[in-house]
Order: structure tokens, then sequence, then C-alpha cells
């Protein structure tokens, strides 16, 4: 572990710029915290930090310098990897013949084009969340090449949690607040009297990188310091959810009135999971110029909540809101373990967040499980 | 198949050779691969994604023979805007073809068995590839029984060759019709009412089984009642599907993904979600 100062942080910036990164990082815009490109330190959110609760997101100003002391906006690092849209084919119609060719993952007319991405300030949250994203897109039989093309360039500065909001909760899904595994270089921030940060490097990457940085040997006292914060972040927790057993206890009650109850509140308007950092549902859209020439197909971010999603011949699979929200849970918490081996939620908590309605995924678990539909039946 | 999303999003032209209405809304298409020397391998009970130019894209199953590659043939119904435009398609047209995709029929593992073929309308379409290998292969097998129900007699698919298997003396074909017209002399009922009259024994049958899914529910049922077991029952299901490769997230059906854990499950492995609705 070493020790980085403050002062030092935009020479970090300028050495991976000087490698031909492109610097993402949070910023504050329109009063919240969204993640864009960045070329120095001043461009972080300095002494900002978030309140967060169901249907609530308020940025407010901190009592020191701090330029992670916040946890995560509406944005999260999907939209680099796993663009909203990517161009997926070129068609040309000649006479009765047609082409179809792909743009290659590099060509910049694919509608996002692929840079050398350095990810600055990735919460552990985040970070667990891009290491489950690669599973669906690398690990899973078919490997998606725009994906894969963006993230073997990545490189990822983790900053670990120092701070949790009211709708954290990645210490019950194991995912926080301290990052184990994943990143290029991890960092832990103490912002005080003496601003600093513990620095891990956990890869050949990162490590020359560290060497180049004018850096020290972490003291004691600084190492107790950063662990102390972290350790903060998971005492401020918002929230929490008994992952126990929760596949079977929502596979196997898929006619719990709680689902009927959720869904009378939600408004199906799909927010929670466009904000969600490994929600990777897709949709593909056909379109042809107006003469009938040319044509693309896009893929674009899709979500459960949509009648369309489900449609087939002359009618929706999921027409009732408490399908959808049951499927959105259900695969969330439970089917994704059967799929790709691990849960599919981090607990960011920015379903929660923002949900308009502030549904809380926690607190649904909870229902389920104090009421299992075995016991419904007999008190009915 | 290939493993990356880059070529396999990628529909490849292919040719129109044949079109064939069977029916007042369903139709057949048989193509050919574009230079003519590519085959197209499949396994009975797998599909294809078709590509209507600028239109869109669906999963159709394959209804031809698995033992002509060069003809891939598919016969599908008139429900949508894709099928819709798919059907004012003419000889020498372009389509666009990516698969196949899915799972398919037990064809070997069937052998030794008695065989039950259960189809309700269009089901019969992705059934029939099974059909042409279990004839081809006719002495592995023991019984062979088909059952077939339509909503009309109008609605009955494939007619010619559905004369030619009931002709056959190795093979018991039914048919039954949800409503009768004049002059229909066959069965007039749900396909289910055959299922207790097919002649074979339950202990060593294998079911495979398409329809639409209240049919499903309904024959995987009384095929039960019979005691043929929910690991040699086969069922092919259906959901919205955008990539084919287990990526798009739209076909889930309870933890699977019906492209590529499905379309064709042995019932037994989908049981817990069979019955639910809107899963």
């Amino acid at each position: 572990m070493f020790t980085v100062d403050r002062t030092n942080v935009d020479q970090l910036f300028r050495l991976l710029q000087q490698k031909g990164y492109t610097l993402i990082g949070p910023t504050v815009r329109d009063g919240a915290l969204i993640l864009d490109a960045i070329s120095s330190a001043s461009d972080l959110p300095v002494g900002w930090t978030d309140d967060q609760g169901p249907a609530h997101y308020r940025l407010r100003r901190r009592d020191d310098a701090s330029l992670f002391g916040y946890s995560v906006g509406a944005h999260s690092w999907k939209r680099y990897l796993f663009p909203p849209a990517v161009k997926l084919v070129d068609a040309r119609r000649q006479g009765r013949s047609m082409d179809c060719t792909s743009p290659s993952p590099d060509s910049a007319s694919q509608g996002t084009p692929l840079k050398k991405y350095a990810f600055i300030g990735v919460k552990p949250c985040e970070l667990n969340a891009i290491l489950i994203q690669d599973k669906v897109f690398l690990g899973s039989g078919t490997v998606d090449p725009f994906y894969k093309a963006a993230r073997e360039r990545l490189f990822i500065v983790a900053a670990n949690c120092t701070q949790a909001s009211g709708t954290c909760f990645c210490a019950s899904m194991d995912a926080g607040p301290r990052a184990q595994r994943g990143f290029d270089l991890a960092i832990t921030e103490v912002a005080g009297k003496q601003h600093y940060f513990v620095i891990d490097a956990g890869s050949k990457k990162g490590t020359e990188i560290l060497l180049e940085l004018p850096h020290r040997k972490s003291s004691q006292q600084e190492l107790d310091e950063a662990a102390r914060r972290v350790q903060k972040a998971t005492d401020q927790m918002g929230r929490q959810l008994d992952t126990a057993g929760v596949r079977d206890l929502l596979l196997k009650n898929p006619e719990h009135p709680r689902w009927e109850e959720v869904s009378q509140r939600c408004l199906n308007c799909a927010n929670c999971t466009l904000v969600c950092p490994t929600c990777f549902c897709s949709s593909v859209e056909d379109t042809t110029d107006l003469a009938g020439k040319t044509a693309e197909r896009w893929r674009r971010w899709d979500s459960c909540f949509t009648l369309d999603f489900s449609y087939i011949h002359g009618g929706c699979i999921r027409s009732s809101g408490k399908s959808r929200f049951r499927q959105w849970m259900t695969h969330k918490l439970a089917s994704w373990n059967d799929q790709f081996g691990s849960s599919g939620c981090v607990g960011c908590g920015r379903c929660i967040t923002w949900c308009p309605v502030g549904i809380d995924i926690t607190e649904e678990v909870r229902a389920i499980r104090g009421t299992k539909r075995q016991e419904q039946l007999m008190h009915s | 198949m290939n493993d990356s999303l880059n070529s396999t999003m990628v529909p490849t032209p292919f040719r129109v050779q044949r079109v064939r209405r069977e029916t007042h809304d369903t139709f057949t298409l048989e193509l050919r691969p574009p230079d003519g020397s590519r085959t197209l391998p499949f396994a009975p009970g797998q599909f294809n994604m078709l590509y209507m130019f600028g239109v869109g894209e669906v999963p159709i199953s394959i209804s031809g023979d698995p033992s002509h590659p060069e003809r891939i043939v598919h016969t599908t119904r008139v429900v949508g805007t894709v099928t819709r435009a798919m059907h004012t398609l003419k000889p020498s047209d372009s389509l666009g073809v990516r698969g196949p995709f899915g799972t398919p029929w037990p064809v070997e593992k069937a052998y030794g068995s008695d065989i039950m073929i259960i189809a309700g309308g269009i089901g019969l379409a992705p059934l029939r590839p099974a059909v042409y290998q279990i004839l081809s292969q006719r002495e592995k097998f023991g019984k062979v029984v088909i059952l077939s129900g339509t909503r009309t007699p109008a609605d009955i698919l494939f007619r010619k060759e559905m004369e030619q298997w009931r002709s056959r003396f190795d093979v018991d074909l039914f048919t039954t019709v949800d409503r009768a017209m004049s002059g229909w002399k066959g069965n007039v009922g749900v396909v289910t009412t055959l299922i207790s009259r097919a002649p074979v024994d339950p202990q060593n049958s294998v079911a495979m089984v398409c329809g639409p899914e209240v049919m499903m529910r309904f024959t995987v049922m009384e095929l039960q009642k019979r005691g043929i077991g929910g690991d040699r029952i086969y069922v092919s299901m259906e959901r919205n599907m955008k990539c084919g490769l287990g990526l798009c997230g739209h076909c889930q059906y309870g933890p699977t993904f019906v492209c590529k854990d499905g379309p064709v499950y042995p019932f037994n492995r989908i049981k817990d979600y069979f019955a639910i609705r809107e899963i």
C-alpha cells in the first residue's frame, strides 16, 4: 500500500492521458452527479456529497474538499462498455439482392466511437457490476465484441467508499464498500487536515502507473485512518438485504400477493432497469431509408418493464404490471444465479433512489420473506 | 455456431426458391444459400432468425427435412409486420438468415421407444423435421403416432404429406378440428381428446409436443394421466427473441433462455414454470 498526496492526483490523470486513455469520471451537472469525460481533478465533484432516499436525490456541500465523498449517481459505467445504442449491421439492397455487413467495433460509425477509457472513481459496487456484466457479455457462451473491445482496453481506478448513502446496501450483497478485485488501482481517500490517498495496485498496468507517480509507503497511521473511513461507510449503510435463500424464496413464490401490491405502486417507467449497472437486456431495431435502399440494425437498451418486451404474435406474455415487476426482481435476485452464477444485484441502491414512487427492493424481499405463500394460504 | 456477436448478428442473404401457400394464413418458404454450395445443417426443432430487409427479424422454426440442409424450409403464419412482409416474397427474392439456434427434438434419444407427435395448429411445422427424421429410420422406433389438431378443416397444414403419412401402415395419424364444417368426417374436439386413444405403450413412449401454450398445458396433463413421465415429454416453447444468442434477455422463461436452453425442453426441466401465468 502506498500513499499519494492530493496534489499529485492531476499527475495521475496526466500519466493516464499520456498513455492514450480518455478519462471518464463523475462530475456535477444540473444538480446531479453524472459520468462524462474529465481532464483534471477539478472536474470531479470536489466537496460535494449526495443525500439519497427512496425517490430522493439531492447534492449537498461537504465540509471538506473530498474528490470522492459521495455514493453513486444515476449514470453507471455500463454506458461506456455496453452503450445505449450500437449499430450492428449495415444492409444494402440492389434489385432483389441484399448485402449485410457488420461495422467493426472500432469504427466510429456505430454510434459510440470506441476509445481507450480510464474510469476514474469506480465505486466497489460498480466494479462488481462490471465483473457481473463480464460474465454476461464475455463468459456465457456468446462474446459481445463491442463489450470485449472496450473492456480489454479499460483502466479502472476504483475508489473505496468512505461515505454510504441512504439507499446503499452493498455490504449485504458482498459488493463493497471496499474493492476486492478487478481494479488496476484502488484508492481510499482521506480528506482532512492532510488530504491523501492510500493506493493499492491490482494489476501490472496499475503498478506501472503507480510507480511513475510520486508516492511513499503508507504509514500505519495512514492505513488505519483509511480503514476507519471505509468502516464508517459500512456503518452508514442505509439499507440491508438478507440474501440467505433469496433465490428459492422468490422462485418459489411467484403467486405471492405482494407482487400484486407492489404493482399497484409501480409505474412501469423502467427507470430501475436503466439506472441498474447490471441490467443487460437489449432490443434490436431494423430501419430503412425512405427509398428502401439501405437499412441499419441497431441494438438499444431495453427494459423488461415495457409491454413490447414480451410481445409475441397477437399479445404480450407479461401483460400485467405484476408479472413485469416479478420478472425484474426475480431475475435480478434469483434466476440470475442460475444463468450467470451470481446475484444480479450489487446493492448500489440506484433502483430505490431513482424509482419515482420509491419502491425499495430490500423492502420487497423482506415483505415476501415475512409472509411466504404457504403461510398466506394457511391464514386464508 | 459462431462465438462472436459481431458475425452472428449479421444475417446471411438467402434466395427464395419456392413459395407455397399452405392455408389462408400460412405459407412455406424454401430458401437456398447464396452461392448454392453452402448448406445450413440443422437438427429437427431448431429455428432461424429471418430478416426482411429494413422491416425486422423474427424467429421461425425450420419445417424442412434435416437430410437436405441445402434446402432451408420455413412454414409460418401471417401474424405481424415481418411475417406480413415475408408473405409478399417471390422466388429469387432475398431473405436474411441467422441460425440455426436452439435445442432439438430428442430423436436419437427416442430410439427403441414409441413416438407420439402432438401438434396444435402451426405447431406441426417445427415437428415436421422430426417426423422426416423418424420416418427415414423407421425401424429404430416402436409405434409412431401423430396427433394433429387445428381450428377448422381449412387450417390443416401439409395436407398432401398428412395423407401420405396416414396411408402408411407403420404410422398412426389422427386429426381433429375444433370446429367442423359440412363434409368433415373426422374427429371434432381439441387434440387432447385423441391422447387416450393413441396406441402406444405409455411405459415406453416419448412425446414431442408443440402448439399454443394452453394446448400444451392440457396435453401434458393428459400424457401424464396416461403414465408418460415428465422426462419423456418434450415441449417446444415460444418467447419474444431479438438475438438468438442468450444476450438480449427477451426470451427468458424462468431461469432459462428459450433461444439456447430451448425451444425444446424436457417437461421436467420447466415443470415449475409451466403453469405460472405471465412468467
